[in-house]
């Protein structure tokens, strides 16, 4: 039985393989020891018992890294857990080190499953077990059409029970990830979210409300001649629209991708960006 | 001496036989000698058949010639939640298409779990003339287009029920469809619709159907339009609201406390999607004669389900949001004496944190008010040993109890340990518990519990539960009347299948997802049961390019009479049997 150590002085459940991450977070002048999984004990957010759950594929598995210093992503492990407070989490770290662990090539890319994780992992861990807490999908469809009440004619397909997931990916990260839209209320939580992942990006230049100041032309060419980050999104069109120019329903509507580009390289989508915002008002 | 002369008639065996309405005693009754069993078959007039693929439509249309009344069930149970992929089966059309040949005076179709599509509806409204029942509870494959079908032809039309379907909602008028001579309505459900219907013409048929009980509307029903339909069928006994909210305006208001309070005869009511608060009052008119109250839809504060709960006095059946609280809750069991079920349903399923506050205890309020209480499904995130035995003392009268803790394998909240004891409490005092849904940490003694004293237990579903094949061991060699087994996610391996095998054949049927029952063990079963379906469900690729001890993903076992079914998708594999490998 492989003896995985966890580093319960940082409260992680577990995290990836230092040597990995730094190489690569150097490469990219990214530090991705914010991109790790990571899962925090209930209070700053638990962990879901969401593993082990039944799924298409057989259980929802995680992989896990092996403390001797192989690549992290070598393993997947059956997750049972059931945090609820400290003392369960050591509990059931005994009990996870039980599971049997299946050896991957670790040459091989990381699974699709460790970075397609939203900004809230906890959620995450939650959603993914398949058919659990039992609640029916007529059901799910209906609570989740709450959301937009006049679009009564939209259909009750699974779609909208999960949600509005979209991948993200920002430049220079060697991962993708995928949030959930409809988790977030705001610009300002979708940013929050972002900032976790991808630690060096902030929307700081957004405002109040995190909307675009279209009309205040300089401050906006100020900030895509910045070498800072910015988030761009393809809307339903295909184009490729700053991200704030609409109000937030709107956005998450119209959202299919995010991509989060250096400033410079957004300044080509600005004139079109308010061209459409122009149409629209 | 002749035997005849102490044999009665034909008509009388069969007048005598027609007050026998129950399938299990119709089926003793046929057991008794040859002549009562053709007697019978003749005069069997209702089938229900449990598993679609149990008994094929030609074997029951060949026994039962002059049947006017068939319910059929199709995909598992948890189905429901998912775990059954796309493409399963569950076809209606070959049973459709045996009936519109053998049946041209069948009267009612019952459906649950199963693929209907337009050209199903189609038939039936070409082949049936009397056809006067269609009820499709949790279905799939249709459009409006098939339902237009049925309202143009079926004259004799009473009932048209679609509860929690998947429809695809092309255009509403498929309603308008129904002749302006058509009268005969008297149950209408089209909740699960996603698109308006059209308003006008739902209107004159409410109206001119003066036999109508039954309106269960969908969400794209406005407010301001209830009042009128509420005031051309006030002989109304179920109704189901559309949305429930829109801009507060006094005359709204006004008018549909009016119309509900035309409504005498009122005893249930449904719907409640996007509830405005102010407009509850409008319903305190009937409340207190409503015996059954579904607001599971309704995200509405403990407080304003608290003012309208408290006035139904008769409620008997109660479904409701965990925004009900254990304030609400404990109103509940003060007020509704009356109340046989109820059940709780989570406003927010996937949320980690609890977002409202309801604990064990409310159940345990409910179950010492409410002494009639015998069927509960409540969804919580914390349960004791103690709450479930004060449950279970306090209502031994239960027969139906579901308890989902929304953690799996969440400990007893004050003791930390499993929830052997509590649930074992609920068999042991629950002495004609027919049904049971486990959560929570549970150990192999639970199930020693649940095959010492379920003795009446017909269901029962498990997830995340279990040590060992000694607790499946006891589920199956204890359980007398045992009929669906569903388990998810335990590991439960070969062991207490293989040594209990032959129960299989007394049960409807077996499903087990994600635990650690082999290949070997499958093929094993498939081989040596040739009346039970052994299917191996796996989207991994064939069972045999992995090793016969590997654990196949999802198992699903059943008994039949008629044999493999020839509509298994490309990731369902049926175990052969013997006779599959003699020479015939």
């Amino acid at each position: 039985e492989e003896d995985t150590s966890y580093s319960h002085k940082e409260k992680h459940f577990f995290t990836h393989k230092p040597n990995m991450a730094t190489i690569l977070g150097k490469e990219s002048g990214l530090n991705l020891k914010e991109t790790e999984l990571c899962l925090g004990l209930p209070g700053g957010g638990g962990v879901g018992g969401g593993g082990g759950g039944g799924g298409g594929g057989g259980s929802s598995e995680v992989e896990t890294p092996r403390a001797t210093g192989k690549r992290g992503f070598s393993e997947t492990v059956d997750l049972k857990l059931n945090l609820q407070s400290k003392e369960d989490l050591n509990e059931n770290l005994k009990n996870v080190s039980k599971e049997k662990t299946l050896l991957k090539d670790p040459a091989k890319p990381p699974a699709k499953e460790i970075l397609e994780i939203e900004g809230d992992l906890e959620k995450y861990f939650r959603a993914q077990v398949v058919g659990w807490p039992p609640v029916r999908s007529y059901r799910k469809n209906m609570m989740a059409q709450k959301v937009s009440t006049e679009d009564v004619a939209e259909k009750t397909t699974s779609s909208t029970a999960s949600g509005a997931f979209v991948k993200v990916s920002m430049d220079g990260a060697p991962y993708l990830r995928k949030v959930d839209l409809t988790m977030y209320k705001s610009y300002k939580d979708l940013s929050d979210a972002l900032a976790k992942m991808f630690s060096s990006f902030t929307m700081g230049n957004y405002g109040a409300q995190g909307m675009i100041d279209f009309m205040n032309e300089s401050k906006l060419m100020d900030l895509l001649n910045s070498s800072e980050y910015v988030p761009t999104y393809e809307d339903k069109d295909g184009d490729w629209m700053l991200v704030g120019d609409v109000p937030w329903e709107m956005f998450v509507e119209s959202c299919k991708r995010l991509r989060i580009m250096k400033g410079s390289e957004a300044i080509g989508l600005a004139p079109r960006a308010m061209e459409k915002c122009k149409s629209r008002s | 001496m002749p035997r005849l002369a102490y044999s009665f008639p034909e008509e009388v065996l069969e007048h005598v036989f027609s007050f026998i309405e129950c399938d299990k005693d119709r089926g003793s009754i046929s057991l008794v000698c040859k002549s009562w069993y053709e007697i019978e078959a003749w005069c069997r007039r209702r089938v229900f058949v449990g598993n679609c693929y149990a008994v094929s439509p030609a074997t029951v249309v060949k026994r039962f010639p002059k049947v006017r009344s068939v319910a059929i069930k199709g995909k598992p149970h948890f189905a429901d939640f998912n775990l059954v992929p796309e493409g399963w089966g569950a076809y209606v059309f070959p049973w459709i298409k045996a009936m519109a040949a053998a049946y041209p005076w069948l009267q009612e179709i019952r459906l649950k779990r199963m693929v209907i599509t337009d050209e199903c509806l189609e038939l039936i409204a070409k082949s049936f003339k009397n056809f006067s029942v269609l009820v499709l509870t949790s279905c799939e494959g249709f459009t409006t287009d098939g339902l237009a079908a049925i309202t143009a032809n079926c004259r004799n039309l009473r009932e048209l029920e679609l509860r929690e379907s998947e429809v695809e909602d092309i255009c509403g008028h498929w309603l308008s469809h129904f002749p302006d001579s058509y009268t005969s309505l008297v149950s209408l459900n089209i909740s699960c619709l996603g698109n308006e219907v059209n308003l006008s013409a739902l209107e004159r048929l409410v109206s001119r159907c003066t036999n109508l009980q039954t309106l269960r509307l969908n969400r794209a029903v406005p407010l301001e339009k209830l009042a009128n339909l509420l005031r051309g069928a006030p002989q109304l006994v179920e109704l189901g609201t559309g949305t429930y909210s829109t801009e507060m305006r006094p005359e709204v208001f006004a008018n549909l406390a009016e119309a509900f309070s035309g409504c005498k005869q009122l005893k249930s009511l449904s719907g409640f999607w996007d509830v405005l608060p102010s407009y509850l009052p409008a319903l305190y008119p009937v409340c207190s004669s409503l015996t059954s109250l579904n607001l599971s839809y309704a995200t509405i504060q403990s407080s304003d389900l608290i003012k309208l709960v408290s006035q139904c006095e008769s409620l008997q059946r109660l479904w409701v949001l965990d925004y009900i609280e254990d304030a609400g809750l404990e109103v509940i069991a003060a007020s509704c004496k009356d109340l046989r079920e109820l059940r709780v349903f989570p406003s927010d399923p996937f949320g980690l944190e609890p977002n409202v506050a309801l604990t064990e205890q409310g159940l345990v309020s409910v179950s010492e008010g409410c002494t009639k209480l015998q069927s509960v499904l409540y969804f919580c995130r914390q349960m004791s040993n103690a709450a479930l035995d004060t449950i279970a003392r306090n209502r031994p009268n239960m027969t139906r109890f579901r308890l989902c803790i929304i953690e799996p394998r969440a400990p007893d909240y004050l003791t930390r340990e499993p929830l052997d004891a509590g649930f074992g409490a609920i068999v042991e005092h629950c002495k004609d518990l027919r049904r049971l849904s486990l959560s929570g940490l549970l150990s192999d003694r639970v199930f020693e519990y649940i095959g010492t004293y379920g003795k009446k237990l017909e269901m029962l579903s498990v997830a995340f539960a279990g040590d060992t094949d000694l607790g499946l061991h006891h589920v199956l060699s204890g359980c007398d009347n045992l009929r669906k087994l569903e388990i998810r996610d335990c590991p439960f391996g070969d062991k207490a299948l293989l040594a209990n095998a032959a129960k299989l054949e007394t049960m409807r049927s077996l499903w087990m997802s994600s635990c650690l029952v082999s290949y070997g063990a499958c093929k094993l079963l498939g081989l040596k049961l040739p009346r039970l379906n052994v299917e191996v469900i796996d989207e991994r690729g064939p069972p045999d390019s992995r090793p016969d001890s590997s654990p196949v993903e999802k198992l699903y076992i059943y008994r039949t009479v008629s044999g493999p079914r020839l509509d298994m998708p490309g990731y369902v594999w049926r175990m052969e049997d013997d006779s599959a490998l003699r020479v015939s």
